[in-house]
């Protein structure tokens, strides 16, 4: 849509995301100041499942939308004649889940004849970064999450350059499987964190480097490791202390991602390191690259809490680029479960 | 100008009612394009009628039962539009907008597959009242309560053919068929019945999925079968 655009410096961006299991919302301001944001998460409804629910998410997000948005609007003092444009998660995500969002986005957008913006979910993870600072490029990012382990390269603003990924598990995902190991509630991330505080790296687990020069990641062996490991101790008839699997698991995890962004970002020169996605909220990640990350030519961002996990301020930081560039969607935008990154980025 | 909009079928359907008559209609089969192409309907009728959405004074919508995915993709656009516009929304059953295509027999089933032998059904009679409730249920089944009524039944369906001699073998004579043409969904007769209806809450409006989700089906009969065992 080739709306007209206001002429004010203030642009405001409202933002929607429904791509898991989190239905979201945001007026961002520039894309950089959040005027409001609400999350209504799903977590007790897929946690006796043991995971999220494709279609019970999707049925929470429509059930849940317009009042998202309507709090969204209140808690900003703001009504739809002073947003500028629309933006959502396009992808990837769970194809159910991204359609509601899509379908919202685009009912709000033709009601008020206003600008669409469609975003990938790991550029607005990335985003939420510059929800706390302005970028500077070559930027290097790590993207940590249930689906996501990826180093990428940012020479300019949204474009992306894919120059590591998992090639099993993501680190996320690894999490998950230790945690039903331990046997601790899901989600399983936060409390393998938190058991691991109270241990040691006792168990000599591998670190997983792959090929000298690549910055791709594997964690399946690592998780084998870590059963494989349990199992035989179970077998001797010795007890592990569970905290100490999980600080030995982790201490895996950590190094290899942080050894890796590390050699990635003298490699590449960057000027500046983000962190991204819902493992950015791990303790021990966090701690591990302040202290590796002490040069003061490099800056470290790694976002706050509340931004880690999927949120719609990301998104709608995400999407000032596009509104700068003009670069807007028809209302025959779709949910896009596979969107590639790259690919993305070359819009 | 009354807005009205259905994907829960195959068939995307959206209409322009004035109060008074229809104005508006566009309907297309063409699956899983739904989410691409309601909107872009949508402006597409508007525009030809000169409607902008702040002409609009109210949105009917089919709400299921249906595709799960289609039946969101159309409440999801209603319900922000009313919500947003700050207009009523209705939510009409897709069954009953279906049976409308029957309309004037004395009682109408129309029904939807669900696949395995199971279909989304309800009975209508002349007035549009539900003669029995909408249910999710093997067609077997559904059809020996229509042959325990002992009445004349007109059938609509756009999945027909795969039910047809399944209900000759129970109704016989007393199943009437509607010709071809009278089976799809019409979003201006949605616009007709939904018209008068009274509003709902556009934040409390929900899809008529009749059936959970399986995950939540399958842990609610372990919930039982465990308070049996202890
Ligand atoms: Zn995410």
């Amino acid at each position: 849509m080739g709306g007209i655009m206001k002429k004010t410096d203030q642009i405001n961006i409202l933002a929607i995301e429904t791509s898991c299991d989190e239905t979201a919302a945001a007026i961002i301001q520039n894309g950089h100041t959040i005027l409001s944001e609400v999350v209504a998460t799903q977590i007790d409804s897929h946690k006796r499942f043991g995971g999220v629910v494709p279609e019970i998410a999707s049925r929470h997000h429509v059930e849940q939308m317009t009042q998202v948005l309507e709090e969204t609007l209140t808690k900003a003092s703001l009504t739809m004649e002073e947003i500028d444009a629309v933006a959502v998660t396009e992808g990837p995500g769970l194809v159910g889940a991204l359609l509601v969002g899509v379908a919202t986005a685009k009912a709000l957008a033709f009601s008020h004849q206003l600008p669409l913006i469609g975003v990938h979910h790991i550029a607005g993870h990335i985003y939420a970064n510059q929800l706390v600072e302005s970028f500077k490029f070559p930027l290097l990012c790590l993207v940590v999450s249930g689906g996501h382990t990826e180093l990428i390269l940012m020479k300019e603003h949204g474009k992306f350059e894919v120059i590591g990924e998992t090639r099993d598990d993501a680190c996320g995902e690894a999490y998950d499987k230790v945690a039903r190991v331990l046997d601790v509630p899901y989600p399983g991330g936060p409390h393998v964190d938190k058991l691991a505080k109270l241990g040691n790296d006792t168990l000599n687990l591998p670190r997983i480097y792959l090929e000298e020069d690549s910055y791709d990641f594997s964690f399946s062996g690592l998780k084998s490791a870590v059963i494989n490991t349990v199992h035989n101790a179970k077998q001797k008839g010795i007890a592990l202390k569970k905290e100490d699997i999980a600080c030995s698991f982790q201490e895996s995890v950590v190094e290899v991602l942080v050894e890796k962004t590390y050699r990635a970002s003298v490699e590449y020169g960057v000027k500046q390191v983000v962190v991204a996605g819902g493992v950015a909220a791990n303790s021990r990640l966090r701690e591990a690259l302040r202290e590796r990350f002490n040069d003061p030519e490099v800056t470290l961002s790694i976002p706050p809490l509340a931004l880690c996990t999927d949120n719609a301020s990301m998104i709608g930081a995400a999407a000032y680029n596009d509104y700068q560039k003009q670069a807007f969607r028809g209302l025959d935008l779709n949910a896009n479960p596979g969107l590639d990154l790259e690919q993305y980025g070359k819009r | 100008m009354i807005l009205a909009m259905d994907t829960s079928t195959d068939v995307l359907s959206v209409s322009l009612h004035n109060g008074q008559e229809i104005i508006e209609e566009y309907s297309s089969k063409n699956k899983n394009k739904h989410s691409t192409r309601l909107m872009p309907a949508i402006d597409r009728i508007m525009k030809e009628a000169k409607v902008t959405p702040q002409d609009l004074t109210k949105i009917v919508v089919g709400m299921g039962p249906g595709s799960y995915t289609g039946v969101r993709i159309a409440l999801s656009t209603a319900k922000t539009m009313a919500w947003t516009l700050n207009i009523p929304v209705v939510g009409v059953s897709s069954l009953r907008a279906l049976s409308l295509q029957a309309a004037g027999d004395d009682y109408v089933c129309s029904f939807l597959d669900a696949r395995r032998g199971l279909v989304y059904a309800g009975l209508y009679d002349k007035a549009g009242n539900e003669v029995l409730p909408e249910v999710n249920i093997l067609m077997d089944e559904w059809l020996e309560k229509l042959a325990a009524l002992n009445k004349q039944v007109t059938f609509v369906s756009p999945d027909l053919d795969k039910f047809q001699s399944l209900i000759g073998e129970h109704l016989g004579d007393r199943a009437l068929y509607k010709p071809n043409g009278h089976h799809l969904m019409r979003a201006g007769l949605l616009a007709e019945v939904g018209k008068d209806f009274g509003p709902t809450d556009p934040h409390l409006l929900v899809p008529n999925y009749l059936r959970l989700v399986e995950a939540e089906a399958k842990w609610l009969e372990k919930q039982k079968a465990d308070q049996h065992d202890r």
